[in-house]
């Protein structure tokens, strides 16, 4: 059976707020607040990573999710003026692709537990920290090829940006070459 | 496991001590901002409070305390009443990882003057600084004041934007040293020399870059009064106000503790090592000259234009920040590093 130890107590109200902020985002009608609550949900989810020995996977969350991403999502809907959602808003198959990826999600966590068993589950505390020189020489060693194929595809999605903010003067060029021809 | 009592009554105290600083420093340091910016402009500054206007801060706090705070009818109620905490409590437990001094024996223990000495600590102070922007942006959207809205909107592009190169700047000291825990960086200058020496670039972009991150002038954007009245904090009075102003001197505080550690060599000074209690007195006097260096700047240079800002940023900063990394990376390779 479980002990009630100082570690599962916090364990719990962490989790308890990570669920609760996340529920809260998905029911949230002000969108506003919706990326609040999921800053929220990112900022409990990198305690956990910090309880299971991982504080930099945490605190790389902390910077890049709640820090980075969320700071633009809300800078969008501050521009767009869009905080309040519609009571039925046209999200439409949405819901139903949202639905079957959240089924695979927790399929895909079912199976792990059945596989690995009770080890799957199982939260060491304070134990095997994981360092970053470790980190670091794993991504440059043995993970080298899908690290450089991810910097790389960020890279592609840096120029579509630049191409997409640029369109107008893009478009002007194509048509003077063809002028010239 | 079990942690000893001591060790919590210790960390009690040592938190208390930062955030009693901190505070106090706020205070003073807005006392310091007007003296020096009055003898720039050759006049006296405030000296009627007490002895040479010492209990200024006291007479400010007291009349903030007693103003009236009024809420726009129209204005988000919850975030409006949050968004000035959110600004202060990460400019209040940023200097955590900051080491004061030298380890010191006092009542039989051995009590290392540091709240938190964590592997990461430059990280830590990465994602501390990335949430602080919260605040500032959404106390400007829940104004619902045009012009608190576009200073938020401007301080989350300012912010953003400068995070990158300070982040940058901060590698080439890591990788000179080794690890991200500031007490080894310390300690890897206690060996050599200062890293201002070593990195004199990544020095100067860290300075340029927090002058943006905490939003002063010539980067004081987000409430360029003449174009915003006074940006996301228009709408803010009283102790909320106090709250925001309190934050913006905090953070300067702890940037150039961060960056005193970082690039001159924290505590350390002639004995720091045999007087251990020398090593917070030298970090102080090293805060007060990168303090004295931000009031300057503000008294000496007009502010820039919007994009002007962003460009500095985007295309010259970060490609030097960039640069330098690459630059060290080199030189460690070359001259073996340490």
């Amino acid at each position: 059976m479980l002990q009630l130890t100082p570690q599962l107590i916090i364990f719990f109200s962490v989790a308890a707020l990570a669920i609760a902020s996340a529920l809260g985002m998905l029911f949230s009608r002000n969108t506003v607040y919706a990326a609040l609550l999921l800053v929220l949900n990112f900022t409990t989810v990198a305690l956990i990573y910090f309880m299971i020995g991982a504080p930099f996977i945490g605190l790389a969350q902390i910077t890049i999710y709640a820090g980075a991403i969320m700071v633009l999502f809300l800078f969008v809907i501050m521009l767009l003026g869009t905080e309040v959602i519609a009571k039925h808003g046209p999200v439409g198959f949405q819901h139903i692709a949202a639905a079957f990826i959240g089924l695979v999600v927790i399929a895909e966590a079912i199976f792990v537990f059945l596989i690995k068993g009770q080890s799957a589950l199982s939260i060491i505390p304070g134990g095997n920290v994981v360092d970053v020189m470790e980190i670091g020489d794993l991504l440059y060693n043995q993970y080298l090829l899908p690290f450089e194929i991810t910097s790389f595809i960020l890279l592609v999605a840096v120029i579509g940006a630049i191409l997409l903010t640029k369109q107008e003067r893009v478009k002007s060029r194509i048509g003077k070459d063809e002028a010239k021809k | 496991m079990g942690i000893e009592t001591a060790s919590i009554i210790e960390w009690v105290i040592k938190a208390a001590a930062i955030l009693v600083f901190c505070t106090a420093g706020f205070a003073y340091v807005t006392l310091y901002e007007r003296k020096v910016l009055a003898r720039m402009q050759v006049r006296w500054g405030p000296n009627r409070a007490g002895p040479r206007g010492l209990l200024q801060p006291v007479a400010d706090g007291i009349k903030l305390i007693f103003k009236e705070e009024l809420i726009p009818v129209k204005a988000d109620k919850v975030i409006f009443i949050l968004a000035p905490v959110m600004t202060v409590i990460p400019a209040l437990i940023i200097t955590g990882v900051v080491p004061w001094g030298p380890v010191i024996h006092l009542f039989g223990r051995d009590i290392p003057l540091q709240l938190a000495d964590i592997n990461l600590a430059v990280l830590y102070i990465m994602s501390i600084s990335s949430i602080s922007v919260y605040g500032i942006t959404l106390g400007g959207w829940s104004s619902n004041n045009k012009y608190a809205m576009l200073g938020g909107l401007r301080s989350t592009a300012q912010m953003i934007s400068y995070e990158l190169a300070l982040a940058l700047a901060l590698v080439g000291p890591i990788m000179i040293a080794g690890s991200m825990s500031l007490n080894k960086i310390v300690e890897a200058q206690a060996n050599s020399v200062p890293f201002i020496l070593l990195q004199p670039l990544a020095a100067v972009i860290y300075m340029i870059a927090v002058i943006a991150e905490v939003n002063r002038s010539p980067f004081d954007m987000p409430e360029a009064e003449q174009e915003l009245t006074a940006g996301y904090h228009t709408e803010y009075s009283g102790m909320k106000f106090a709250l925001f102003f309190m934050a913006e001197y905090i953070k300067m505080i702890a940037v150039s503790t961060i960056g005193a550690t970082v690039f001159l060599g924290g505590y350390l000074g002639p004995f720091v090592f045999d007087l251990p209690w020398l090593g917070p007195i030298y970090l102080i006097g090293k805060v007060a000259i990168l303090l004295y260096g931000f009031i300057w700047i503000r008294a000496t240079l007009p502010r820039i234009r919007y994009d002007r800002l962003m460009a500095l940023g985007w295309k010259v900063l970060f490609p030097l920040a960039l640069l330098n990394v690459i630059l060290t990376g080199f030189g460690i390779v070359l001259f073996g590093g340490k």
